[in-house]
């Protein structure tokens, strides 16, 4: 039994190990997006600049307007201030621009952005983490079509749609000798031209948009979490019951 | 024929209305004390001895989650992916049905993985219970194949390309592959009828082969009797009513028992569905919440945990690999030619068969042998009870080394497991080879390693401390 023993703590130790190394093969380091999904009032904010600037390009196609209403929003409201593309509150968000044209302005078709936040995860990052940095990312490239580039996404067909917000940065890389290789390592940014927001604000409006992304991602989240709780509770109560039960079985057993 | 049984008028109104079921089905009755009241187990089970029990209940939710599902589930190419996330936003609780499916799978595995090994360390594949284990592994197989064509369904980018990937090997198969892959793909890609085709085998086929076999893995084991920790046949020891010693009423003893393991199950099984459905990739992969797209190949494609360990068996086959396979068989044969003592004839035709082999593996493409490889790997779980030369059944009586050896097989399962989720690399690539040799020796050279060593006395009757 205790052969048996020392091999089930091995066994564990092998896993987590190699779980381990799973999440640290994890590539680019990403900043953490500050968000939760259970805050409303960064949700609404999300949700406001989604539909103003992201929705014309991308669509959200498994996701319905009034599913807003979980986040604390009435159909009015969403009707008054978050609708632009369909007039039908139970209809899906759809995106603005023709995909033809979309295809013909930027080489390829903008993805739909309901389960972004759950596609783009990885070992040790969620996707909000990555779509945080991604849009914080942007830089002026001269030799790009949409005269923009990224830093975590290079060469992305997309232009930095909250320019106007941020402004224009560049990115100030130090170099480094490692291993007889120069290497470039990004040391900070430069503001090359002001936006109507500060860092901090800007920073604040792009959490708060992939926030709603990370919910949007999977709606329930917040319901599984909750339920979770009782249904862990009630469970450990009937182990306890189940266990007692047993007990009082076997006692007689000699 | 049962003979029709009277009962006093005066018997309460529930032992009437039992008599009243037992004159008119007297079968259920019959079967409730042979499988449940009067099947007497060997009262020294450990907790090894739950995975069997909670392989059932897996199977169950599998089963009415699954019903759930294809309520709401399009099997259409253009359909399926949207009506997955519909599930998982507009159906009620829709959210909940599908993560207990997604995570039931992956419990699956893990139970069965459990209970495959209890079998390897008690010997319960060992005379007279080989049947028993024979239709275990058909289970094992027939649930790799449900959990495969399940796993396209979502129609995510990991559902297509896994499917491609694996169905493109059986065009490896000479002669017949490309057809053979054709006919399972129903298309030249993997598309709309290969969708639908694995859809009807996912719903009602295989579940069909499964849970038959499920009854004759039990039955033939309520025929036999259970195994136990000591690997001890207790019906060596009766007593003077026919009733093995050491053998205890499976209900309600390892009912309440299992009950109890039950609920510890659920805990765990529950923490993951809602608190981690994904956990970090293993049991939903990330890129499956990307739509399939036949334009656009992932640059990493791994199948779920499950199938890792084969599949590294698959890939560790290289052209390199094939010479030292080679090896092995030239080897294997000239220790025989050498060693065995039988007729000159049989030395002949092993010879002949080697040559044959040796050819076959020069001629035919490293890719098919990786095919057969990992095939093998799940194969060669059936010949387990003939490869088995051990003097004593259970792992508590063999030789001190044998326990570490089987530690080295669990640990090696782990890593080739875990390097098949991985890209291919020159380092991960070697000790693959070496983790499929050392899987494949494992069993192959069992016969010969399973008698060695000092083996300890068997008790005759079974070790058992009071709860």
């Amino acid at each position: 039994m205790k052969n048996i023993k020392q091999l089930a703590t091995g066994l564990v130790m092998v896993l987590v190990l190699a779980t381990g190394a799973h999440a640290a093969s994890g590539g680019a380091v990403l900043d953490k997006a500050p968000g939760k999904t259970t805050d409303l009032a960064s949700l609404q904010n999300g949700a406001k600049v989604f539909v103003n600037y992201c929705l014309n390009c991308h669509s959200a196609a498994f996701m319905r307007f009034n599913r807003l209403t979980d986040i604390g929003l009435t159909e009015k409201q969403i009707k008054d201030n978050l609708m632009f593309t369909t007039e039908k509150v139970g209809e899906t968000m759809k995106a603005a621009i023709d995909p033809k044209q979309a295809k013909e302005w930027f080489g390829a078709n903008p993805p739909d952005l309901t389960l972004i936040a759950r596609s783009r995860s990885g070992p040790g990052s969620s996707g909000a983490d990555y779509l945080y940095t991604y849009m914080r990312t942007f830089y002026r490239d001269d030799t790009k079509v949409t005269g923009w580039n990224n830093l975590t996404f290079p060469n992305v067909a997309m232009p930095h749609v909250l320019w106007e917000l941020q402004g224009e940065r560049k990115p100030v890389f130090e170099e480094r000798q490692e291993h007889g290789h120069t290497v470039k390592i990004l040391k900070g940014w430069e503001q090359v031209s002001p936006g109507t927001m500060t860092q901090i604000q800007y920073d604040q409006t792009v959490g708060d948009l992939v926030n709603f992304l990370q919910w949007m991602g999977e709606p329930a989240q917040n319901t599984r979490v909750r339920v979770g709780v009782w249904v862990l509770l009630f469970l450990g109560l009937f182990t306890f019951l189940t266990w007692r039960l047993n007990a009082a079985y076997w006692k007689d057993i000699k | 024929m049962a003979e029709f049984k009277d009962i006093s008028p005066n018997a309460s109104a529930g032992e009437k209305l039992t008599n009243w079921f037992e004159n008119r089905f007297p079968t259920a009755f019959y079967e409730y004390k042979k499988h449940m009241s009067e099947y007497y187990a060997p009262k020294n089970f450990n907790f090894w001895y739950v995975f069997g029990a909670l392989a059932m209940l897996v199977l169950v939710i599998q089963i009415v989650t699954g019903i759930f599902l294809v309520m709401h589930y399009k099997p259409d190419a253009a359909l399926a992916f949207g009506s997955v996330e519909y599930i998982m936003r507009d159906v009620p609780w829709g959210w909940l049905i599908r993560y207990m499916h997604s995570t039931g799978a992956s419990a699956f595995f893990v139970v069965v993985y459990l209970h495959m090994f209890r079998g390897l360390m008690y010997g319960s594949y060992r005379k007279p219970r080989e049947l028993v284990w024979l239709f275990g592994c058909a289970i094992f197989l027939a649930l790799m194949a449900e959990a495969f064509m399940g796993y396209l369904l979502p129609w995510g980018q990991m559902s297509f390309w896994g499917a491609q990937v694996i169905v493109n090997l059986f065009s490896a198969i000479p002669f017949i592959g490309p057809d053979l892959a054709l006919l399972i793909r129903g298309d030249f890609v993997v598309g709309d009828a290969t969708l639908n085709r694995f859809f009807a085998f996912h719903v009602i086929a295989v579940p069909l082969v499964l849970l038959g076999l499920v009854v004759a893995h039990l039955l033939a084991l309520h025929d036999v009797g259970s195994n136990n920790p000591d690997g001890i046949e207790i019906k060596a020891n009766k007593g003077p009513d026919g009733i093995p010693l050491d053998g205890i009423p499976f209900h309600p003893y390892y009912t309440v028992h299992d009950i109890f393991m039950v609920s510890m199950f659920l805990f765990v099984f529950s923490a993951i569905v809602f608190f981690a459905p994904e956990m970090g990739g293993y049991f939903l992969e990330y890129n499956n919440f990307i739509p399939a797209d036949p334009f656009q190949t992932p640059l990493h494609i791994a199948p779920v945990w499950y199938f890792t360990p084969f599949y590294t068996l698959l890939r560790a086959v290289t052209s390199e690999m094939m010479y030292v396979l080679i090896a092995c068989v030239v080897v294997g044969t000239a220790l025989a030619v050498a060693k065995a003592k039988i007729p000159a004839l049989f030395k002949g035709l092993i010879v002949g068969a080697a040559l044959a082999v040796v050819a076959m593996m020069m001629a035919i493409d490293a890719k098919f042998w990786g095919v057969v490889a990992m095939g093998g790997g799940v194969v060669i779980l059936f010949f387990l009870p003939w490869l088995d030369n051990s003097p004593v059944k259970s792992i508590r009586y063999r030789p001190t080394w044998h326990k570490y050896l089987y530690a080295a097989f669990v640990i090696n399962f782990f890593v080739i497991g875990y390097l098949g989720t991985q890209p291919v690399s020159e380092i991960a690539g070697r000790i693959s080879q070496a983790g499929t040799l050392f899987y494949f020796g494992f069993f192959i050279l069992m016969p010969w390693w399973s008698r060695l060593g000092t083996f300890k006395p068997v008790p005759s009757r079974v070790t058992f401390t009071a709860h």
